[in-house]
C-alpha cells in the first residue's frame, strides 16, 4: 500500500470523527447523544490505531486502547447508568434550533480551514488536512458545550472537544507525550464527570448520603 | 454501434429488474420483522394484476390526472437510461449529465404533485405540499453533491466521472466520503423511504408519496408504482456507479466485460437493497417538521465535501 493511500485512509477516519461531531449536534435524545459519542470515540480509537500502524509508533496503540476502553465503553455506559438513576429528562434542551446549530457548525469548519491554511503554508496538503479536521472537531465540541443546556450534553461536548485534541496529537508525526496527554485528559474528563454528577445529586436531593438517596429511587416513589 | 445495443439493453434492464429490487427490500424487511413475507417476485405479479384491472378516474379529474402517470414514468425511465448501470458505453450518456438528471426527476415529481392536487381530495393536496417541501430541500443537496464530484473530475456527465474514477484519477478523498453520505440522504428522501416517508404506510396522515397516488387505480397506478421502483433502481445505479464503479465495462470493451458489468451491477443492487431493508427496519419515521434538519444536514455535508476539496488540494 502506498504512502498516499495510507494517508487517505487516515483522513477518511478523521472525517468519520468529524461527522460524528456533526451528528452529536443533530441528536435530540440524550441516549442517542451518548451512543453517538461512543461511536465518535470508536472512530478516534480507529484513527489512533491506524496512525500507530502507518507511523510505526507502537505507543499510539496505547492511546487507541484508552480511547476504546475508557471513552467508547466505560464512559457511555456510566453515563447511561447515571441518566437512568438520576431520572434526568431524556430530551436534549438546546439554546438554538438544530438547523442553526448545524449551520454554525459548518461555519466553524470553514473558519478552522481558513485558520489552518495560512499557518501551514509551508506544510504539505496532508498535514493541512489532518489539522483542519482535528481543529473542526475541537470547535464543534465547543459549539456543543455552548448550545446545550443540560449538564450531561455539556460534558459530552467537552469530551468531543478533547477527542479533537487527541486526533490532532496522533495525526502529527513525531508528536511527543501523546500517550501522557491522552491519560491526563481522561483523568480530567473523569473528574469533570464526577464533579458534575455530585453537584447535580446535591442540587437535587440536598445531600450526598446514599442512605438518603435510597428514598428517591424511582421504583419506590 | 455497440453503444446503441448496450443502451437498448439498459433501457430494458432498468425496468426489468426494478420490481425485483423493490420486492427484495420488502422481503428483507419482512424477515427482519419476523414475518415470512411475500416472494421477492411479488411486485411483478402486483403490476401484472394492476394492468389487468380497469382504471377508475374521479369525476372531478382533468386531463392532468390521466397524463401524469405517463409523464412521470416516462421521465423517470429516461433518467434511469442516462445513468450508466453496467457500462459507460451508452448512446445517451453524452446527451445528458447529472444536472439534467436532477431536472428529469424534478419533472416527474412536479407531475406527481399536480396529479395529487388535481382530483381535489385533501390528502392529495397534503401529500403534494409535503413532496414539494422535500423537493425544495433535497434538490440543493443533490446539486451540491454534483458540484463536488464535478470539481474533482472536471465534468458533470456521469459516464465521464465513472471513467475518471476507474482510471485512478482520484484516490480515497474525504470529500468523496462526505458526498457519498449526502447522496445517500438525498436518495432516501427522493425515494420516499423511512425516515422521510414510509412506503408501506396505510395511515393517510403520515403519507407523502402514497397520498398523491391515492386516487389512482389500474394501469395508472401500475405506472406510478413502476416509476417509484425504477427511481429506486436509478439511485442504486447512481450510488453504485459513482462511488463504487468497479466492474463497470468501458468503451472498447467486449461482451465479456459487459457481462461482468451486469453481474457487478446486480450484486451492487442486491447489497444496497439489503442495506436499505436493514436501515429501514432499524429506524423510525421522522416528524414532518424535522425534514428540514435531515435534508439540511445533507446539504451541509455536500457543502463540506466541496470545502474539503480546497484543503486537500484535489482541485
Amino acid at each position: 500500500m502506498g504512502a498516499q493511500t495510507s494517508y487517505d485512509i487516515a483522513h477518511l477516519i478523521g472525517a468519520t470523527v468529524l461527522m460524528a461531531g456533526f451528528s452529536l449536534l443533530y441528536q435530540r435524545r440524550l441516549f442517542a447523544v451518548l451512543n453517538t459519542f461512543a461511536f465518535q470515540a470508536l472512530a478516534l480509537a480507529a484513527a489512533a490505531a491506524w496512525q500507530a500502524h502507518i507511523q510505526h509508533a507502537p505507543h499510539l496503540y496505547v492511546t487507541a486502547g484508552i480511547a476504546l476502553i475508557f471513552k467508547a465503553i466505560i464512559v457511555p455506559i456510566a453515563l447511561h447508568w447515571l441518566v437512568e438513576q438520576l431520572g434526568i429528562h431524556k430530551n436534549v434542551e438546546t439554546a438554538m434550533s438544530i438547523g442553526w446549530t448545524m449551520m454554525a457548525g459548518v461555519a466553524l469548519v470553514t473558519l478552522s480551514i481558513l485558520l489552518v491554511l495560512p499557518v501551514t503554508a509551508n506544510a504539505t496538503a496532508l498535514t493541512r488536512e489532518s489539522l483542519a479536521l482535528a481543529m473542526s472537531v475541537v470547535l464543534l465540541g465547543l459549539l456543543m458545550m455552548i448550545t446545550r443546556r443540560n449538564a450531561v450534553t455539556q460534558v459530552v461536548g467537552f469530551m468531543a472537544l478533547e477527542n479533537g485534541l487527541i486526533l490532532a496529537a496522533v495525526s502529527a508525526k513525531g508528536m511527543p507525550l501523546v500517550v501522557e496527554i491522552s491519560v491526563a485528559f481522561s483523568v480530567l474528563v473523569a473528574m469533570t464527570l464526577f464533579g458534575i454528577f455530585f453537584f447535580r445529586i446535591r442540587e437535587r436531593f440536598d445531600t450526598l448520603e446514599l442512605a438518603d438517596l435510597e428514598t428517591h429511587r424511582g421504583d419506590r416513589q | 454501434m455497440s453503444a446503441i445495443v448496450w443502451q437498448l439493453l439498459q433501457i430494458i434492464l432498468v425496468v426489468a429488474v426494478s420490481p425485483l429490487i423493490t420486492g427484495w427490500v420488502r422481503l428483507v424487511k419482512s424477515r427482519l420483522n419476523g414475518r415470512i413475507g411475500a416472494s421477492a417476485f411479488q411486485p411483478y405479479r402486483d403490476i401484472y394484476r394492476l394492468l389487468q384491472k380497469e382504471a377508475v378516474v374521479a369525476h372531478s379529474a382533468s386531463w392532468v390526472f390521466r397524463a401524469a402517470p405517463y409523464v412521470t414514468f416516462g421521465s423517470v425511465w429516461l433518467a434511469a437510461c442516462i445513468v450508466p448501470a453496467f457500462t459507460t458505453n451508452l448512446f445517451l450518456a453524452q446527451a445528458a449529465d447529472l444536472i439534467a438528471l436532477v431536472a428529469l426527476l424534478g419533472v416527474a415529481r412536479f407531475w406527481t404533485a399536480l396529479a395529487g392536487m388535481d382530483v381535489g381530495t385533501s390528502f392529495g393536496g397534503l401529500g403534494a405540499s409535503r413532496e414539494m417541501m422535500i423537493a425544495s430541500l433535497a434538490e440543493p443537496a443533490m446539486l451540491m453533491v454534483t458540484f463536488s464530484l464535478s470539481l474533482i473530475s472536471g465534468t458533470t456527465a456521469p459516464a465521464q466521472i465513472i471513467a475518471f474514477v476507474l482510471s485512478g484519477g482520484v484516490g480515497i478523498e474525504v470529500s468523496l466520503g462526505l458526498a457519498l453520505a449526502a447522496l445517500v440522504m438525498v436518495a432516501i428522501a427522493e425515494n420516499g423511504r423511512i425516515p422521510i416517508d414510509n412506503p408501506a404506510t396505510h395511515l393517510e396522515l403520515t403519507m407523502v408519496h402514497e397520498a398523491m397516488v391515492l386516487e389512482y387505480s389500474g394501469r395508472h397506478l401500475a405506472l406510478m408504482e413502476g416509476a417509484s421502483m425504477v427511481r429506486l433502481t436509478l439511485f442504486m445505479a447512481l450510488i453504485g456507479g459513482l462511488f463504487a464503479p468497479w466492474g463497470m465495462a468501458q468503451p472498447g470493451d467486449g461482451a465479456v466485460a459487459v457481462l461482468v458489468g451486469l453481474g457487478a451491477f446486480l450484486a451492487k443492487c442486491f447489497i444496497l437493497a439489503t442495506a436499505l431493508g436493514v436501515f429501514e427496519t432499524s429506524i423510525a419515521k421522522m416528524r414532518v417538521f424535522r425534514y428540514a434538519d435531515f435534508l439540511g444536514g445533507a446539504l451541509l455535508l455536500g457543502l463540506l465535501a466541496t470545502i474539503f476539496l480546497y484543503v486537500s488540494e484535489a482541485v
